[in-house]
């Protein structure tokens, strides 16, 4: 953990765009689905990553913990555990919203 | 729900008749972080309770306002919630209010719905499930200081007319706009008539209606405050994080300690004044013994603790007001998740500091049952605040002081620290062994809204220490008051020839004679085993019954008794009767507190075995550990 901390990982990472946990901090994407349990899926549509709304990945969070993206001014927390089930899509416009 | 369920609802509801009769009950409902409380607290003021709803372990504050004619009105505070769907048992509460389901409570005749403005498409969503239940209903939407300053804007007319509920822009901080609330107490408004709701079913479909009744109302979206971006670009940042969240934890437990401690000595004082008093004014007897030695020495012990937990709860107030906590629950979710909780237990196992109370009711935030238990299991080992005193006293009597590391640590406060980090660890162990066993769980997903950082209003903590001193002094009065009370008894009967029995032979010396042989092994004798039978109705208790035990005054100084517990323990039997104390349950209303989160007696039961069993075993370790170091 503190090996983590002082230096940052250095895993390299194929550029495979389909998943919130895989943008970068700044980065923004259209949420396309949420592969994930109906009440963890629900409570999430309820702060905002709806399907069709564009997300941005605000900031991350200190030694890899969860990062902070933002969708319509709301601000959300969570761990790449739920993030990397929220499937996004790179290019295009929002379906609705702004 | 179709048309036609909604309009029969209204119809079986009698309060708004031809006459326009007033209001007797009005929910309010909002989703978290929409400032509800904050209102709730400006429109009742000191005018509320507390109160549990049958059967669940959500907590509610119930307030009064009063409509122009002088009648009086019971506003509901409803747990915050973001949709109807009862899921969570906070949802299930708001719902069951909602529609009249809940037993002993009516069903409301009104809603007064609660949406922060800057975040308005998303709490539409709620709003479109609220106004579907077809009771009156006032649409407030809150936080507008907020809106204009960041150049949102919206137009309440035209979503009056889309919802068919009156709307109002308000701010519940500074108080604008909050007229509608009076003008809504006062005129019975029809139930709501919407133009549109969104299709049942698809959380997107709501969103999408969300958006068209903002864009009718030419609602702009306001900018991130700026302090946010700011703050979090320093409070989440990779290095200035952790330690800015490792200086605020430091600085908490700094500031109880050396603030808390002069109006605790002015407490100590004030009641040791009232016992000489009493002393003096009622002849020398049974009375004067029983209000001296039972009720003001038992409670008075209790007392003393308060302005250390009001001062937490007005720190942990602060940062939870402010939007720290939110941040420091993300800066502690990667260390929390090594022993397989989230970061939500963070904020918990913090107010354990102060009181496992306070801590284990709010644990309801954690979504995953087994989560919420396993931290409920553990936060009983964090150094509460009662442990505190046992502390003071053992360390003071057996280690003098010397300077460990030149003027910032001395040796007591090191021993001290030392015994934090031994319930640190002994919770940790404790959690790790829960979450690989029988609490076993798919880690919970840890999502969590980043409120934008707000100054934290005076009558909001106000209230919330109010709150939370009454518990605690109701606690003080009753189960504290009631075990010394026994005690007191215990220790002056029977009576021989008209006169209380020497200690040797009262009922309570009995007792712990009988319990002697099992707490031998850790090198304890008579009068600690009762200390360790009375203590379990509070930790703190057993300074009292020492201090009765030994047939002190109750004026006399601490050094009496400390010269007393030399004389009685082994250096080891002190060693081991702090380890005692750091590991065992010793708090009846700790246990209390647990039957109720968890709904049965199964839980506390465990609890309660664990932590004695791992308290003695580790007693009787240290005892013999210890007693070949020291003599």
């Amino acid at each position: 953990m503190i090996f983590n901390f002082i230096f940052g990982r250095h895993k390299k990472e194929h550029r495979q765009a389909d998943a919130l946990a895989d943008l970068r901090v700044g980065e923004s994407a259209i949420v396309s689905a949420l592969v994930l349990s109906p009440p963890v899926a629900e409570h999430l549509m309820n702060l905002g990553i709806v399907p069709g709304l564009k997300v941005t990945v605000a900031r991350s969070g200190p030694g890899g913990g969860p990062r902070v993206y933002r969708v319509e001014g709301t601000e959300i927390a969570m761990r790449r555990d739920v993030s990397r089930h929220i499937h996004v899509e790179l290019l295009g416009a929002p379906a609705f919203g702004d | 729900m179709s048309a036609s369920a909604v309009s029969c609802h209204a119809a079986a509801r009698p309060s708004v008749d031809a006459l326009g009769t007033a209001y007797r009950t009005i929910a309010v409902v909002g989703p978290p972080n929409s400032g509800k409380t904050t209102l709730f607290n400006r429109l009742t003021r000191l005018r509320q309770k507390v109160g549990n709803f049958p059967g669940v372990t959500v907590e509610h504050h119930t307030g009064y306002v009063r409509d122009a004619q002088g009648q009086e009105i019971a506003l509901i505070d409803l747990p915050g919630v973001y949709s109807l769907s009862p899921k969570s048992e906070d949802e299930k509460v708001a719902v069951d209010v909602l529609t009249g389901q809940m037993p002993g409570t009516p069903r409301p005749d009104a809603i007064i719905l609660v949406l922060n403005s800057t975040n308005l498409h998303s709490h539409l969503v709620l709003a479109a499930r609220v106004i579907a239940l077809g009771t009156p209903t006032l649409v407030l939407l809150n936080m507008a200081d907020e809106l204009h300053k960041q150049g949102g804007h919206v137009d309440v007319l035209p979503l009056a007319r889309q919802l068919g509920t009156p709307v109002a822009l308000v701010s519940a901080t500074t108080g604008e706009g909050l007229v509608a609330v009076q003008n809504f107490l006062n005129s019975a408004v029809a139930r709501p008539e919407p133009l549109e709701l969104p299709v049942v079913g698809s959380t997107r479909g709501y969103r999408e209606w969300a958006v068209r009744v903002g864009e009718n109302a030419k609602y702009r979206r306001p900018a991130t405050p700026v302090w946010t971006e700011r703050l979090d670009s320093v409070f989440l940042h990779h290095v200035w994080g952790p330690v800015i969240f490792a200086l605020v934890v430091v600085g908490i437990f700094q500031m109880i300690f050396a603030v808390g401690q002069a109006p605790s000595n002015a407490i100590q004082r004030f009641l040791d004044i009232i016992g000489g008093r009493v002393g003096t004014y009622l002849p020398q007897g049974v009375v004067s013994s029983l209000i001296i030695n039972g009720v003001l020495k038992g409670v008075g012990s209790v007392l003393v603790f308060l302005p250390q937990i009001l001062l937490l709860f007005l720190v942990i107030g602060i940062l939870e007001d402010s939007g720290y906590l939110s941040r420091a629950a993300v800066i502690a979710d990667r260390t929390m998740s090594r022993v397989g909780l989230n970061g939500k237990s963070f904020i918990p196992l913090l107010s354990a500091y102060a009181c496992a109370v306070p801590a284990i009711m709010a644990t309801r935030t954690i979504e995953s049952k087994r989560d919420r238990i396993a931290t409920i299991l553990i936060a009983p080992f964090m150094t509460c605040s009662a442990r505190l005193p046992v502390y003071t006293m053992v360390i003071a009597a057996f280690l003098p002081n010397r300077p460990l590391l030149g003027p910032f640590l001395g040796t007591r406060a090191a021993a001290m620290l030392g015994l934090y980090v031994l319930g640190f660890l002994m919770a940790v162990l404790t959690a790790r062994v829960l979450k690989s066993t029988i609490l076993k769980s798919k880690d919970a997903p840890f999502i969590l809204e980043m409120p934008p950082y707000r100054w934290p209003t005076i009558s909001g903590l106000g209230l919330r220490l109010v709150d939370r001193g009454k518990a605690f002094v109701y606690r003080a009065g009753t189960v504290i008051m009631l075990v010394t009370l026994m005690l007191w008894a215990a220790t002056n009967f029977p009576l021989h020839h008209g006169q209380p029995p020497e200690v040797q032979n009262s009922v309570v010396a009995k007792l712990g004679h009988t319990i002697e042989p099992v707490i031998r092994p850790l090198g304890f004798d008579w009068k600690i085993g009762v200390g360790l039978v009375t203590s379990i109705a509070a930790r703190e208790v057993i300074i009292a019954t020492l201090g009765t035990l030994h047939g002190l005054d109750p004026e006399s100084q601490a050094t009496d008794l400390q010269a007393a517990l030399r004389h009685e323990l082994t250096p080891a039997a002190a060693v081991a009767l702090l380890v005692f104390f750091a590991f065992a349950m010793q708090c009846m209303s700790t246990i209390a507190v647990v039957r109720r989160e968890t709904n049965g007696w199964q839980w506390p039961a465990l609890q309660f075995g664990y932590m004695t069993v791992v308290a003695y075993i580790a007693a009787f370790a240290a005892y013999n550990i210890a007693g070949r170091f020291v003599r």
